[in-house]
């Protein structure tokens, strides 16, 4: 085992761990927000992937340029989630409010397998295709524009949500409600605000997956959970902790696979996650 | 903030009823009647529709609602959310199908073992996770179980990933738990399994611990001031749970004589199981019951009208379906037919729920 490879490892983690972290980033936005964990979150992946698979096979349109328009259609989605559920089963048990969304995404899934078969599908030519060699170490170009995409969105988000003032009703929405609502913060509509951000996060997250990964009706479950981890792990609500962990998660999983067994590398994340919660239940940065 | 709080605590039927619950009546004569009817006719189903398909689909019902009351135990009763409820299936399919296929052990031993194992399992996972609060629990569980399916899809002893073929026995049927000539036996045993989890229910409904149990579910921190063990009972409710889950999984494991990863351990079992349970109503004792007796036969109805691709059909339904029933009845069908324990009880029920109505 060389260097190299050690080297190549840690580079594709970061670059994987990086869609993670913005996959994770939308989840615990919401979660921050309403204390709602999406169970859907992964499912809302599988919409954007198959929307930018769609608009390729019937337009054309090369799902770097379908960025915007899945990331608007995966809003659109995230703030009639909540108008249409999420409102009202936010007084219920949270048994019941995960139910719901857990119902969500088993219609979601089924309503993909019904309509386009559970077949796995690919986008071919996509306008960034190939590899590039770096000091010896290979890196997919297709990977490099997703890491590069998911970070400049996260870096947007972030700025969105600390130096606007919409972000910052949305954070004053986040660590208190009452009282963001006696400052005139319409509340309501921060939450569908926060459901649309944190769909079209993960619809960013989905399309530029799209360019090197299978399209199926189940591939969100895979990355669902690793959003899952990673939102534990940097603290629900922290979007800061979110890219930590998803980079960290990016890591475990390649140098573990490397090292271990590629097999067992979800289970050294799940391990990871169990490690952190137990000792940290509030995750590296969370506040709850 | 402590308004809201304790508004939403009065506001909670569940809780309501559980305070109310010393006052109940005994049971109406209507009841008995009504009960000792439904247990006539579940005896006598399987000899008035005499054909495989009705006891099969009985069957499938009675499994899965043996599934969902073992989940209604930890969840519904104690209010720790499980979404890998499969993993303790899947132990018991093991421990039945791999002592049976490797060292001919009588399935009725190895289920035994199963579910001690289960037991063990639940308790392992309990320690480490019962700290985690809520969503943390939940996320933890679904992710133990999707863990422990990737490591038997890797286990060479037990077959790994094609899983383990039983080996057919036709000379000893009832030792080797293995009818081929009639699904009837089947039909009783399951029976007998899925009665042996209500009257846990049952009695756990009534017992002090049960009372533990929902308090643990709905004041933790009151729970523990008051000297519960939060520990312990969520430990025991675990317990219980997989136990009866792990049962189930064994008498899969017979029923089918196949099992392998990646019918014994999905997670979509895990889900089926939580949304018959909340369909139904979590929390109560014919809730899962009703549940499972709902969306069988809707997943056998849609599997007939619509083949192929129907099997995602139900799914579809049964995704819809949940939905609806977390925003309109989050207390399930079983609240929805007023068919609850306290009902006799008129005045108590009433008030408690005038007092939610009025205050939310």
């Amino acid at each position: 085992m060389t260097r190299e490879i050690i080297f190549q490892a840690i580079i594709s983690g970061l670059l994987m761990g990086l869609v993670y972290a913005l996959i994770a980033a939308g989840l615990s936005l919401i979660f921050g927000l309403m204390e709602i964990v999406n169970f859907a979150h992964g499912e809302f992946m599988m919409i954007s992937m198959y929307a930018a698979f769609w608009l390729w096979a019937l337009f054309g349109l090369d799902p770097l340029f379908s960025v915007p328009l899945c990331a608007i259609l995966l809003f659109c989605m995230g703030v009639a989630t909540h108008y249409g559920i999420i409102r009202h089963v936010l007084g219920a048990s949270m048994l019941a409010q995960i139910c719901a969304t857990f119902g969500l995404a088993v219609f979601l899934r089924a309503l993909a397998q019904f309509f386009w078969s559970p077949d796995f599908r690919t986008i071919a030519n996509p306008l960034v295709e190939g590899r590039v060699e770096v000091a010896g170490v290979f890196m997919g170009l297709p990977q490099i524009v997703a890491s590069v995409g998911c970070l400049l969105a996260f870096g947007f988000l972030y700025f969105f949500i600390t130096r606007t003032e919409t972000g910052l009703a949305l954070q004053a929405t986040s660590q208190d409600r009452q009282a963001a609502e006696l400052m005139g913060i319409p509340t309501e509509r921060m939450f569908a605000l926060g459901w649309g951000i944190g769909a079209a996060c993960v619809g960013v997250a989905g399309v530029f997956l799209s360019t090197f990964y299978f399209v199926f009706p189940e591939v969100g479950l895979q990355f669902a959970l690793l959003a899952y981890v990673a939102v534990a792990m940097g603290g629900f609500g922290s979007i800061l902790g979110s890219l930590v962990a998803g980079v960290l998660i990016g890591l475990v999983e390649s140098v573990g696979g490397l090292l271990i067994d590629p097999s067992y590398k979800l289970l050294l994340v799940f391990g990871l996650y169990l490690i952190v919660v137990v000792f940290r239940p509030k995750g590296l940065f969370g506040r709850y | 903030m402590a308004e809201v709080q304790s508004n939403t605590v009065a506001g909670n039927p569940s809780l309501a009823s559980a305070m109310a619950e010393p006052m109940r009546a005994p049971a109406s004569r209507l009841r008995k009647v009504l009960y000792v009817s439904v247990a006539l006719a579940v005896l006598a189903f399987p000899v008035l529709f005499d054909a495989p398909f009705p006891h099969h689909v009985m069957i499938i019902i009675f499994m899965y609602a043996l599934m969902a009351q073992s989940w209604n135990v930890l969840a519904g009763f104690c209010g720790q959310i499980s979404l890998g409820h499969a993993a303790f299936f899947g132990i018991g399919a093991y421990s039945t199908g791999y002592l049976f296929f490797a060292h001919q052990i009588s399935p009725w031993i190895g289920m035994l073992v199963g579910v001690v194992l289960a037991m063990l399992m639940a308790v392992a996972i309990g320690i480490p996770t019962f700290r985690l609060r809520g969503h943390y629990f939940a996320i933890a569980t679904l992710l133990i179980g999707e863990g422990v399916q990737i490591f038997f899809q890797r286990w060479e002893l037990v077959g790994a990933a094609s899983g383990i073929f039983l080996p057919i026995v036709r000379e000893t049927p009832l030792l080797s738990f293995q009818f081929h000539t009639t699904k009837l036996p089947y039909y009783y045993i399951i029976l007998a399994f899925l009665s042996i989890a209500c009257f846990v229910v049952w009695w756990l409904d009534r017992s002090r611990i049960g009372y533990y149990f929902r308090a643990i579910r709905d004041e933790p921190e009151a729970a523990s001031s008051l000297g519960v063990n939060v520990t312990l009972y969520k430990s025991f409710a675990f317990m219980i749970s997989a136990g009866l889950m792990s049962l189930a999984g064994a008498f899969y494991c017979q029923y089918v004589l196949v099992i392998d990863p990646e019918t014994v351990f999905p997670l979509s079992l895990s889900i089926l199981v939580v949304l018959m349970a909340v369909m139904g109503g979590a929390g109560t004792l014919w809730g899962p019951i009703i549940g499972a007796a709902v969306l069988v036969p809707l997943s056998e109805v849609t599997r007939i009208y619509f083949g192929g691709t129907g099997g995602t059909l139900d799914l579809m339904i049964y995704g819809a379906l949940i939905v609806l029933i977390c925003i309109f009845k989050p207390e399930g069908l079983v609240g929805a037919v007023k068919l609850q324990r306290n009902e006799p009880s008129a005045e108590t029920s009433e008030e408690t729920s005038d007092d939610g109505a009025a205050r939310s």
